[in-house]
């Protein structure tokens, strides 16, 4: 072994490094509560963020804070560019068929092809609000997408789920927490 | 009494890999020969019990033994039986067991079949499986032991997650697993021979079957996974950029150019510390995407249970494994100096090309997937980085790797004449021509522009590999016996090459027509409608009820008829699943050479008793599979290369080869 040494032999034990400080921070984030699924936002117990957005298309009704008030609903924050929003998108169906009032926040969508992810797999949004520039997403503190919300009658945001909803999130979260905000 | 039985046989195999891990080690350094000899029965131990403990989980599902935690949440008795067997991977902590007995079975045909190596490399490689088998070993019993006990246990389980019971996802994980845990072995080659401070061509030999086997598994993993989301998530596409995805498609990028550059190592004696770098980053790229699948950092479909304490154990490991080999790596590296000089236009010159181009395709993939991340630990606030800036960025380096892939494969060693081989090309080029203009003649947009520069490469590939054998057998240059005999003459690499190549081009014109030119339509069809879509009328016959095994729903059926005639019924369906309360859409799919017809079901319209329903027409979408399954197939005709498989034998190209110079030590 020839005593060479290489100062650029050594950057991609540096790289590792920094990416795995990168990591570190995140997942200390994630266990002091900063936690993908469940993320408890800043605005829980708090109401909803005063809003008003147009609709996907020219002539729809558009969706603001306004619409939040008077019964528990869900507001989903969905774009047709996210396929983890495909894959919940029949337990949204599923919830509006039941009469769970849902709301969405087209985010940062092309109209016709949120109309045409409306099309292809069914719309179970009361009212859809487009987002067109991520500023509405900024105030609620969107994370990614989708992104679920529970509102109360009151208008506050009790519950935030972040990531696709799986059928044993709406089994063991959603459902019994409509269901006691109901009451 | 059985779980019980596969808990001890993990503590052992934990044992085991300490030994196997550290004794040989010190005896390789110390010389001592009975410490080395301990390698061999430590790896057919931990191969032993491993193999119990996977045995014993499998066990449990297969009998519905719902006293066992992980049984109850993951399987139910009214699963079929492949999803009871393909539940036991299906889940974080089976898989987990699925991927320390594939490691396990790589050490023991290290053991076995490695009785060429130098006794003190063997054991160095056998020891740093060990090593790796050890931290997921510990792994699996300090944060995800598959067999934990419920008391009292339940009645019935949760279920499978319905979109996971399809047999392309059966088999899905565990190709996927044989080549990551592959790559392990070209890993643990590499810092066996950091440690040793020698990498040699008879090196690179023992490397490349190792990593070709492991490309070919991750080849068709990758390959399953995309055709289960083409035909299960229903919506007609077949890659996402999903991170889940890109965390399998880097190590298959890295790995494709370790392929190629253990090619220079072994035949030029040149590129050997690149080489090295490959083999630890196609499996740091493994470990990579193990973590982020598992740790919660990122979300995607792909919904593992996520838990930031086994992050925090995985990001460790991580930092051990990767962090470790590529300091070893920093210091011994500058000492490995290579042999073969050769001219920027050669073979060697052409696999350096490829390997800068997919280096460099999976550092962008690597930053797509990970920037969201970066940019949210450094305070940039929170973005999402979409399929858009993949194919802007990815896209455009892989088409000079596909256009110098020909050229390079006929170049000559040391120095090339690209003129002479471009000349040699003509007919390829020609037919890269044909391509182009045929396709450009019915085109219309830009996008059908650039879809007919794919069709061209696609063609180039194809016709330039199919050249490159026609001129390798003197084709239509003498007596066809004579061609016949020199087919069956020509190394089984030449054909793996050309066939590999061939695959891809295959595979290029797949993608490019199934993106370029696919066609939809959405409507309400009530029984007796038609629709019409490229040249075939689909007729909707109406939908009935069905009851599966574990689900019951609706069964579309359409009649496809062209030109008057039946040809096929398309069903697709819409099933509920009760115990897991959950739908999942099957697409009804007719595959053709042409295209693939795929129909999906929709809602039923309260109503008027229509239903929505989906159609599309995907041109060429099934040359995807085949060419990835091809190419795999490349890689194993390649595999049984009588040079691989002798080991390391004299050949008579090795005369013309300066006898491979050690260096450092």
């Amino acid at each position: 072994m020839t005593a060479k040494f290489s100062l650029g032999y050594f950057l991609p034990a540096i790289l590792t490094i920094v990416l795995a400080w990168v990591f570190w921070s995140y997942l200390g984030e994630i266990k002091d509560g900063k936690s993908i699924q469940d993320l408890p936002s800043a605005l829980i117990d708090k109401p909803a963020p005063t809003f008003k957005l147009p609709g996907i298309s020219a002539g729809d009704k558009g969706f603001d804070s306004a619409d939040l008030k008077g019964r528990v609903a869900l507001v989903n924050v969905w774009a047709s560019w996210c396929p983890p929003c495909r894959v919940e998108h029949p337990l949204l169906m599923q919830m509006a068929r039941e009469g769970i009032p849902i709301f969405g926040i087209n985010y940062k969508d092309k109209p016709d092809a949120a109309m045409r992810f409306l099309t292809e797999l069914g719309n179970p949004y009361q009212a859809i609000g487009a987002d067109r520039s991520g500023r509405v997403a900024i105030d609620w503190g969107v994370y990614g997408y989708p992104e679920t919300y529970v509102i109360d009658a009151k208008g506050h945001i009790r519950y935030r789920h972040v990531g696709p909803i799986m059928p044993h999130d709406l089994a063991e979260k959603i459902r019994p927490l409509i269901k006691a905000l109901g009451k | 009494m059985i779980p019980e039985i596969g808990q001890f046989a993990l503590i052992l195999a934990l044992v085991i890999s300490l030994i196997q891990g550290t004794l040989p080690l010190v005896g390789a350094a110390k010389n001592r020969t009975q410490w080395i000899a301990v390698a061999r029965p430590a790896a057919r131990g931990q191969f032993l019990f491993v193999i119990t403990a996977f045995f014993c989980l499998m066990q449990a599902y297969v009998t519905s033994d719902f006293s066992v935690a992980n049984v109850a949440h993951n399987s139910h008795t009214l699963k079929p039986m492949l999803y009871k067997v393909s539940g036991v991977w299906g889940n974080h902590e089976g898989s987990m067991v699925l991927w320390v007995a594939i490691l396990a079975i790589f050490g023991l045909a290290v053991a076995e079949f490695g009785s060429a190596l130098p006794p003190s490399l063997k054991a160095r490689v056998l020891a740093i499986q060990g090593l790796i088998g050890f931290a997921f070993l510990a792994f699996i019993l300090f944060t995800s032991n598959p067999f934990l006990r419920l008391d009292p246990a339940p009645l019935e389980g949760n279920g499978l997650n319905p979109i996971l019971q399809d047999p392309g996802l059966a088999f899905h994980p565990p190709f996927l697993y044989l080549g990551y845990v592959g790559f392990s072995m070209a890993f643990s080659f590499a810092v066996a021979a950091l440690i040793e401070g020698r990498v040699d061509p008879a090196w690179a030999r023992w490397v490349r079957p190792w990593t070709l086997a492991a490309w070919c598994a991750l080849t068709v993993g990758i390959a399953l996974g995309s055709w289960w989301a083409y035909y299960e998530l229903g919506w007609g596409g077949w890659w996402f950029w999903d991170p889940v995805e890109n965390a399998s498609f880097i190590p298959w990028l890295v790995g494709t150019a370790l392929l190629h550059s253990a090619i220079v190592v072994e035949k030029r004696d040149a590129l050997k510390s690149w080489t090295v770098l490959l083999a630890i980053l196609a499996f740091s790229m493994s470990l990579l995407g193990t973590f982020l699948v598992r740790s919660g950092v990122l979300t995607s479909v792909h919904a593992f249970a996520s838990d930031p304490d086994r992050g925090v154990f995985i990001l460790l490991l991580l930092v051990f494994v990767i962090g470790g080999s590529l300091t070893l790596y920093a210091i011994r590296a500058p000492g490995l100096k290579g042999g073969g000089l050769f001219a920027p236009i050669s073979r060697e010159g052409a696999l350096v090309l490829n390997n800068l181009l997919l280096t460099t395709g999976a550092a962008v993939v690597l930053l797509g997937t990970l920037y969201p991340l970066i940019l949210d630990a450094f305070g940039g606030g929170k973005v999402s980085v979409g399929p858009p800036f993949f194919n802007t960025t990815f896209v455009p380096l892989m088409v000079p790797v596909m256009l110098a892939a020909v050229i390079g494969a006929m170049l000559s060693w040391k120095r090339g004449d690209i003129a002479a081989v471009l000349g040699r090309l003509k007919i390829a080029f020609i037919f890269a021509l044909i391509g182009v203009g045929v396709t450009s003649f019915f085109a219309g947009t830009l996008k059908d522009v650039l879809a007919a520069f794919g069709i061209g490469i696609a063609a180039w590939l194809i016709a330039g590999s199919a050249v490159e054998i026609a001129e390798r057998i003197a084709l239509f240059k003498g007596p066809v016996a004579n061609s016949m005999r020199r087919a069956a003459g020509l190394p089984r690499s030449a054909w793996g090459m050309a066939i590999a190549h061939g695959a891809l081009g295959i595979m290029v014109a797949g993608i490019t027509a199934s993106s370029a030119w696919r066609v939809e339509k959405i409507q309400l069809m009530q029984p007796g409608d038609v629709v019409e879509i490229s040249g075939y009328s689909l007729i909707f016959e109406g939908a009935k009820k069905i009851n599966g095994p574990n689900y019951h729903g609706d069964r579309g059926i359409f009649t496809v008829t062209k030109d008057g005639r039946t040809i096929a019924a398309l069903t697709p369906e819409k099933r509920d699943y009760p115990a897991e309360r959950s739908q999942t859409t099957e697409a009804g799919i007719l595959t053709m050479v042409s295209g693939d017809l795929y129909a999906v079901l929709g809602d039923k319209n309260q109503s008027n008793a229509a239903w929505t329903t989906r159609i599309y027409f995907n041109p060429l979408v099934a040359w995807i599979w085949v060419g990835a399954i091809l190419m795999a197939g490349g890689g194993v005709v390649s595999l049984t290369d009588r040079r691989l498989r002798v080991g390391a034998p004299k050949t008579a190209r090795q005369k013309t080869r300066p006898q491979p110079n050690p260096v450092g030590a």
